[in-house]
């Protein structure tokens, strides 16, 4: 066996240095990563990481499936907002296949979007908090991702990897109960946020902990490849939300928060602000859909959208369609997309290249997570071991997302 | 991403690159264009620097096989000029036996791992990288896994081949 992983075992007799391994599981990182470190006291000196430890070969696995059933395993990858990425999935292939959707879809896939979005924020945010040793306002927040996922339950049957929506629409509409829970929602959350925010937007404690801690310059961010709140907390403007807006983002009015300094306060406060404005979107969109013909929940495009089931055992036509989309009969250009959605921690691009077959001659990720983290070891340098931590936390990396 | 910008980009590069950037094509939208491992960090670089071009941001590096080609392992760039909202996309054909390509690491740190995940999976060698070892899989795995070569479960499995389904 060789291993070519550099060993850190000192055998200086004067030195005084500590390797410690932090992780692969280890309750202070929230998920399986391993960072070798070593310390000085309690500064880092340096560390390396190592992921791969829930590497599931998503994209060999994906060459394998037909288009439908890949969403399943976008649902693996950020599986604290699987609905952006089964979205992001949808939207990729109905680029390929040139669907244009109803404005009534774009307007129900806003709302899932974005109250993944929160669910996404609300993880991250109330983990930092966590870390810094702020228990309450983690059971605060925290319950609303559980209203989060009840409403997902209405909408799909499903809470944690959802497989929410088809290519094409969804699968069903969204029923009386799931608005009337959105619209509890909508009513509830910005009173707990904004308490979420008195206890910590201003808390010395907090601030002392956070503040200064892991600042980024906009060009190292830009230089390791970081987008999403990460890249904005450092002052740069990109949300592919604006810059490339998808499933009609262009028809509302919202706000991209940035930071100025990089470092995990900004990064909380640009987090708590999206989460401001998904509210805003998701009011908007609910506006928007009164306006909208009900009852719509999917594109008119039968050679691609599976027919609900009691049509495919009464009907003709809807048992062709259903068993050439299940055997992977469907008749998709010969071409290569990518598209990109603003995922949680950042943009999430699906890049496939499809010969015609059955399956997707090849489909990559970018996973922001993945590029992401790359920059932890080497931003960990002359860190406190504390500081790395919640660093880790405000960064927001997903063992699912980091792995595929 | 309009036509307008891709067509001057078109012409930008084939005045400065002439026939060392091949096949351009805009599949929805997306500039596409070829070169060889020869040229690409002369490519990136003018496309990373040159203040027309601007592509300032890296998104992704990946690696595609294509086992019946002759130069059958295709690396994949993306790049991004957030400014003007253009995306490019940069192919470059490596021979299989072969796949060695100048690192793009001392262009963009973050490509480092991105390289080192197309290692890891398709096997393509990053001349200069700091640190090409695997990523995702572990050491001793031997093989590069997204190689079309290596089958995902049980080769004799015949039920999910293409020619039952008509193909």
């Amino acid at each position: 066996m060789v291993h070519n992983q550099p060993v850190f075992t000192d055998n200086d007799p004067q030195s005084e240095l500590v390797t410690l391994n932090l992780g692969p599981t280890h309750p202070a990182t929230h998920g399986v990563f391993q960072n070798i470190l070593q310390l000085d006291g309690e500064r880092i000196v340096s560390g390396v990481s190592t992921i791969g430890y829930i590497h599931r070969a998503f994209e060999k696995i994906a060459e394998h499936r037909p288009f439908y059933q890949i969403t399943p395993l976008t649902d693996r990858l950020n599986y604290c907002s699987s609905p952006i990425n089964n979205m992001g999935w949808h939207m990729t292939v109905e680029k390929l296949l040139n669907i244009k959707m109803p404005k009534r879809v774009d307007y129900l896939r806003v709302i899932v979007m974005e109250l993944a979005r929160i669910s996404d924020h609300i993880i991250c945010n109330t983990i930092i908090a966590q870390d810094t040793g702020a228990t309450t306002t983690f059971l605060y927040l925290f319950q609303f991702r559980e209203h989060i996922y009840e409403i997902y339950e209405e909408i799909c049957g499903a809470r944690l990897t959802t497989n929410i929506g088809r290519i094409g629409g969804f699968e069903r509409d969204f029923n009386e109960i799931a608005f009337a829970k959105i619209n509890k929602f909508l009513k509830d959350f910005p009173v707990a946020l904004r308490e979420f925010e008195s206890l910590l937007n201003r808390n010395r404690i907090f601030i002392d902990r956070t503040a200064g801690v892991a600042a980024v310059t906009p060009e190292q961010a830009l230089d390791f490849s970081w987008t999403g709140p990460l890249l904005r907390a450092t002052g740069v403007d990109y949300d592919v939300r604006v810059s490339e807006p998808y499933s009609s983002y262009q028809d509302f009015d919202f706000e991209i928060p940035v930071g100025t300094s990089g470092d995990i306060y900004d990064r909380f406060l640009v987090r708590n602000e999206e989460m401001w404005q998904s509210v805003r979107l998701i009011e908007q969109a609910m506006e928007k859909l009164k306006n909208e013909p009900a009852g719509i929940f999917h594109a008119d495009v039968p050679d691609f959208y599976l027919p609900p089931k009691e049509e495919v055992y009464n009907n003709m036509e809807a048992l062709i369609y259903h068993f050439k989309i299940v055997m992977g009969e469907i008749d998709a250009p010969k071409a290569e997309v990518y598209h990109a959605v603003e995922g949680g921690n950042g943009e999430l691009g699906f890049y496939l290249i499809n010969d015609g077959g059955r399956t997707p001659y090849r489909l990559h990720f970018r996973r922001p997570s993945f590029i992401n983290y790359q920059m932890y070891a080497p931003m960990s340098k002359g860190m406190l071991l504390s500081d790395a931590i919640i660093n880790m936390s405000s960064m927001n990396i997903i063992a699912g997302e980091l792995d595929a | 991403m309009t036509e307008e910008t891709n067509h001057n980009l078109i012409q930008l590069l084939s005045a400065e690159f002439g026939d060392r950037v091949s096949n351009v094509d805009e599949p929805y939208g997306l500039l596409t264009i070829e070169t060889t491992k020869d040229d690409i960090i002369a490519l990136l670089t003018f496309l990373k620097g040159d203040p027309r071009t601007n592509f300032h941001f890296l998104t992704d590096i990946t690696a595609v096989h294509y086992p019946e080609r002759a130069n059958g392992l295709a690396v994949i760039y993306h790049l991004h000029n957030m400014v003007e909202k253009v995306r490019i996309r940069i192919k470059v054909f490596l021979n299989t036996q072969a796949p060695n390509i100048p690192t793009a690491s001392n262009l963009w740190n973050g490509a480092n791992w991105m390289e080192r995940e197309t290692y890891d999976l398709f096997g393509v060698l990053f001349d200069g990288h700091p640190d090409l070892r695997r990523i995702l899989n572990m050491d001793e795995l031997g093989v590069h896994p997204m190689l079309k070569q290596y089958p995902l479960e049980d080769p004799n499995r015949v039920d999910k081949k293409d020619e039952y389904f008509g193909r």
